[in-house]
């Protein structure tokens, strides 16, 4: 008794009330593209009114003099990342339409999204109309980055409480800043970010339109909308597409342009802003960016000596290559396109790309997965360990990019990348008892390759999941699971659990 | 030349010792009965009080002084009177300070805290010991911009392994310039076809690295290899100074300190040294991790016995050359005769290097060459400099006497000079240049 909620949670609602204020501009892009083609604006319209309604209702509740602490931080980014995905999984609803007009799969597919997972429920993509295609790829460009760094740019109120949340949304104590003013950083990364995404789609439009005009077709199925769409989630490392076959349907061109725009999007913006503004050896001295590229290169090669040696794919060299830098990058930065279905790949190149699957990109990009960083440090700190094996007394600080790393900090990484894998494992083992009580009877490997797939925000799996396929082979219980799991993974883990633990909502 | 002390202990009264034949010295000190002591031993005028007062730097003669040396045990007291005889005259002010910050401030301005020179006896004790170290054969070194740049001097035996090449052949350096050649008397300005022949003493200038790699060619057996181990015991400030000016020459050291706190700072500041914590006088720990086949153990505990203890235990265990800090300098004597091979006292270095500076009596940092032939200066160009904005082959022709760039400074890193470098405004130089034609530099730089 004599316990008191000490939680200031009006100070989390009046963030999470401004956040879903802020949400209604997203939507009215679908809504201008839905009278544009003529379609019905009702999906966008009765979204609309609920982040306004429950927005507005909420900034009432709240007490704006509360400062955002800790604990507050870990509700509110907790918070906003579902409502975000249950208002984005509105639109499908509304729509109507297909297997996605089911509660679970809507919400599926809309979790999917914003945690630039990828993974998809849709059984038949043609029965959807282009504005609501086009909402799923919009909720995936807004997760990329993270949802609370944008709201850090927006809302000056917020003040020195941004750090908090962005640190709390990225788990790193170094938010890296640029400006003093941690909400100018937050707008100078994000003006980046859609600096970026302009960029793309313009080379993509760009491509198929001026291709023609000096004679060579460079990227016949790539028109306005596909370029945007496809702008919206390569540069977010999210993965969806518009069209049923990801990029395979598009033209080899293509398919190499979007590699190095995944790679780009999985390196530490920080970075790419130093390199913008004159210094660019800053990204070639960090040892992450080094360890990140290095890793992309050895699963290609690795990948690509697997594929070549194989009769039943029969391809050359050049497709070798190409297919596998291609979805390499695409597991490895956690977009989760395909350039050809990998399914049908040899089992041991399709182990590189499960492999992959658990690396990811830069931190402080808009990668998910463990990320490189954490395997380098873990990696530096094993091989000190060997060294201290034989040197009881040395003292040995782990180094990356020439400063040394706190041991509170490795024995936090340690802990985080342990945490990651037994959620895996525990999720494995739920698809594989839940597919075998429905009877759907997952291999293991299908098990696993979804359960990391999810957990770790990638998007296709492998056998009936792959990435011509979708999730609905899984019973609805499984997916409802991998909803809560694309959410805890997206926000790394340590948000959700500790909203969890009794005494978080204790003095 | 007038001079002002303030500070009568071991320092102070060997410079004042050292002045006193050739200088009006005044000594002041806040404690009577040391003044009262120094009144029979020297020859020199003597004053009790606080020197931080004007009044008493007033009374010292500060005002029509040519110099004032702070030398007391108390950095910031030392910084005070500096900035004190500042605002009462315009005498050549030297602050003695234990910090190597405060020595690093003033070395990026030049003149921070009012003083005209501010020498760091930690920093001055560990180059000493380094030097020791790493260049056994070489007759004189002097560091300039930091340490970042090393002259150095060296005979050439007959045994040499460089005796008969070419200077080219010998060049096998980036950052090595080759300033002179002195052979029977003679300045030579050696060219890439000279020839070195025994006898020569030849003056090199460079980074700490390549001086060091250089010395490895003249006399390979005297002088340490890279890959040789140097043991470091104790991480106080001479020992991380010891270990991070090795590093700047390649070399990777050991160091055993005996604070586990400490030992984390040090191993984050020092990427190439292999630190450890434990007890530096357990001699199985010595033997475990091989410290008994150093190459050269260095003592750099904080206390006399100590440093002897530790440096009896590394002689008797079987390291080949054993250095050791001494802090009473009149220990420095006792602790040759047991065996150690070489002994530095932080206190002697220091009160040396004042001397030395006060004989020079001039602003940039110099050596000086064989008794007065040539110079080596230092000079930071200024944006009224007539050397900014004009590559090195034209200063050369424009000057009508031999001058060598031996180095080229640039916001902290090296810059290997050659014909066509051009200085920017911000440079420090380091100059090679005879004696005579030292007036003419020190006008344009």
């Amino acid at each position: 008794m004599g316990q008191y909620v000490r939680v200031e949670w009006r100070a989390s609602i009046g963030l999470i009330g401004a956040v879903l204020l802020y949400l209604t501009l997203p939507l009215l892009f679908p809504l201008a593209l839905a009278v544009l083609y003529g379609e019905s604006v009702l999906p966008f319209l009765v979204p609309m009114a609920v982040t306004l309604g429950l927005g507005g209702g909420l900034r009432m509740l709240a007490d704006i003099e509360e400062d955002v602490g800790p604990r507050e931080a870990f509700l509110a980014v907790a918070t906003i990342w579902l409502l975000v995905a249950a208002i984005g999984a509105l639109p499908f609803l509304v729509a109507g339409n297909g297997t996605i007009a089911q509660p679970v799969n809507a919400m599926f597919e809309a979790m999917s999204g914003l945690t630039t997972t990828g993974a998809t429920v849709i059984g038949d993509f043609g029965v959807h109309s282009r504005s609501v295609m086009m909402w799923r790829q919009v909720l995936q460009w807004l997760g990329g980055l993270g949802i609370l760094i944008l709201v850090t740019a927006v809302l000056s109120e917020i003040g020195v409480g941004g750090a908090q949340l962005m640190e709390t949304e990225t788990q790193s104590q170094s938010s890296n800043r640029l400006t003093p003013r941690i909400s100018e950083t937050a707008q100078l990364i994000w003006g980046l970010y859609l600096g970026l995404t302009v960029l793309v789609a313009a080379v993509l439009a760009g491509m198929h339109y001026l291709g023609p005009v000096v004679g060579v077709e460079l990227a016949p199925n790539m028109n306005l909308y596909n370029a945007v769409a496809h702008a919206l989630t390569s540069i977010s490392t999210a993965g969806f597409s518009p069209e049923a076959r990801s990029i395979e349907a598009f033209s080899a061109a293509v398919q190499w342009v979007l590699i190095p725009v995944m790679l780009l999007g999985s390196t530490s913006f920080v970075l790419i802003y130093f390199a913008i503004r004159g210094a660019p050896m800053r990204l070639l001295r960090s040892e992450e960016f080094r360890f990140y590229i290095g890793v992309f290169a050895l699963f290609t090669a690795t990948s690509a000596a697997l594929l070549i040696g194989t009769q039943e794919l029969d391809m050359g060299l050049h497709d070798t290559v190409r297919h596998s830098a291609f979805n390499v990058a695409s597991i490895l930065t956690t977009t989760g396109y395909a350039s050809q279905d990998f399914t049908n790949w040899p089992n041991a190149g399709q182990n590189v790309l499960f492999a992959a699957m658990f690396i990811g990109g830069m931190v402080g990009s808009t990668t998910c997965s463990i990320k490189s960083l954490r395997w380098l440090v873990v990696l530096k700190s094993f091989r000190r360990d060997l060294f201290t094996a034989i040197h009881p007394d040395a003292v040995r600080p782990v180094r990356v990019s020439g400063s040394s790393v706190d041991e509170g900090t490795i024995r936090d990484i340690y802990g985080y990348v342990l945490l990651s894998i037994v959620i895996f494992f525990l999720l494995t083992l739920f698809v594989v008892i839940d597919g075998a009580r429905s009877g759907v009877d997952p291999s293991e490997f299908e098990a696993m390759g979804a359960a990391a797939s999810t957990v770790l925000n990638i998007g296709p799996a492998f056998g009936r999941a792959g990435p011509m396929d979708n999730y609905l082979v899984f019973p609805e219980s499984t997916r409802a699971v991998m909803v809560v799991l694309m959410w805890l993974g997206r926000i790394e883990i340590v948000p959700v659990l500790v909203l969890l633990t009794p005494s978080f909502w204790r003095s | 030349m007038q001079v002002v002390i303030i500070g009568a202990g071991e320092v102070g009264t060997s410079i004042a010792a050292d002045l006193a034949s050739d200088h009006d010295v005044v000594i002041v000190d806040i404690d009577e009965s040391r003044i009262e002591d120094i009144k029979y031993d020297i020859d020199v005028l003597t004053l009790a009080g606080d020197g931080t007062k004007s009044s008493v730097l007033i009374e010292a003669g500060a005002v029509q002084a040519d110099m004032v040396i702070a030398s007391t045990d108390d950095d910031k007291t030392n910084l005070v009177i500096c900035g004190t005889a500042e605002t009462l005259g315009d005498p050549f002010n030297i602050a003695r300070v234990k910090s190597a910050e405060y020595r690093r401030t003033w070395e990026q301005t030049g003149k921070a805290f009012d003083a005209d020179f501010v020498i760091c006896a930690n920093l001055q004790a560990a180059g000493t010991i380094v030097d020791v170290i790493g260049l056994p054969s070489a007759v004189e070194v002097s560091s300039f911009v930091g340490g970042l740049v090393k002259m150095a001097e060296f005979d050439i035996t007959e045994g040499s392994p460089i005796t008969g090449q070419t200077v080219a052949e010998a060049d096998r350096f980036d950052s090595l310039t080759f300033a002179a050649l002195f052979r029977d008397d003679d300045l030579v300005l050696p060219q890439g076809s000279t020839i070195i022949k025994a006898g020569d003493r030849m003056v090199i200038i460079g980074s700490p690295g390549s001086v060091q790699g250089f010395a490895q060619q003249v006399a390979p057996v005297a002088t340490p290899d890279t890959a040789d181990d140097i043991v470091i015991v104790g991480g106080g400030e001479i020992g991380y100074h010891t270990a991070r000016m090795l590093e700047m020459r390649d070399f990777s050291p050991k160091l055993v300190e005996q604070d586990s706190d400490r030992s984390r700072a040090l191993a984050e500041d020092l990427p190439e040294t292999l630190v450890m914590n434990h007890d530096p006088t357990d001699t199985d720990f010595l033997r475990r991790e091989r410290l008994d086949e150093a190459n050269v153990l260095v003592s750099a505990l904080g206390s006399d016995e100590n440093n002897m203890l530790v440096s009896v235990l590394a002689k008797r265990i079987g390291a080949k050359r054993v250095i050791s800090l001494v802090d009473r300098s009149d220990y420095v004597q006792l602790f040759q005769e047991i065996g150690i091979d070489a002994a530095v006292s932080p206190r002697d270095v220091t009160a040396e290097e004042i001397i030395r500076f006060t004989h020079e009596k001039v602003a940039e940092n110099i050596a000086v060459l064989e008794g007065g032939k040539a110079e080596v200066l230092e000079l930071e160009l200024g944006a009224d400099s007539e050397f900014v904005g004009r590559n090195i082959r034209e200063i050369d022709e424009s000057v009508n006497s031999d001058v060598v760039f031996g180095a080229v400074s640039r916001r902290g890193t090296e810059v290997v000079p050659r014909g066509d470098t051009v200085l920017e405004q911000g440079d420090n130089v380091v100059i090679f240049v005879e004696s005579e034609f030292v007036g003419q530099m020190l006008a344009m730089g």
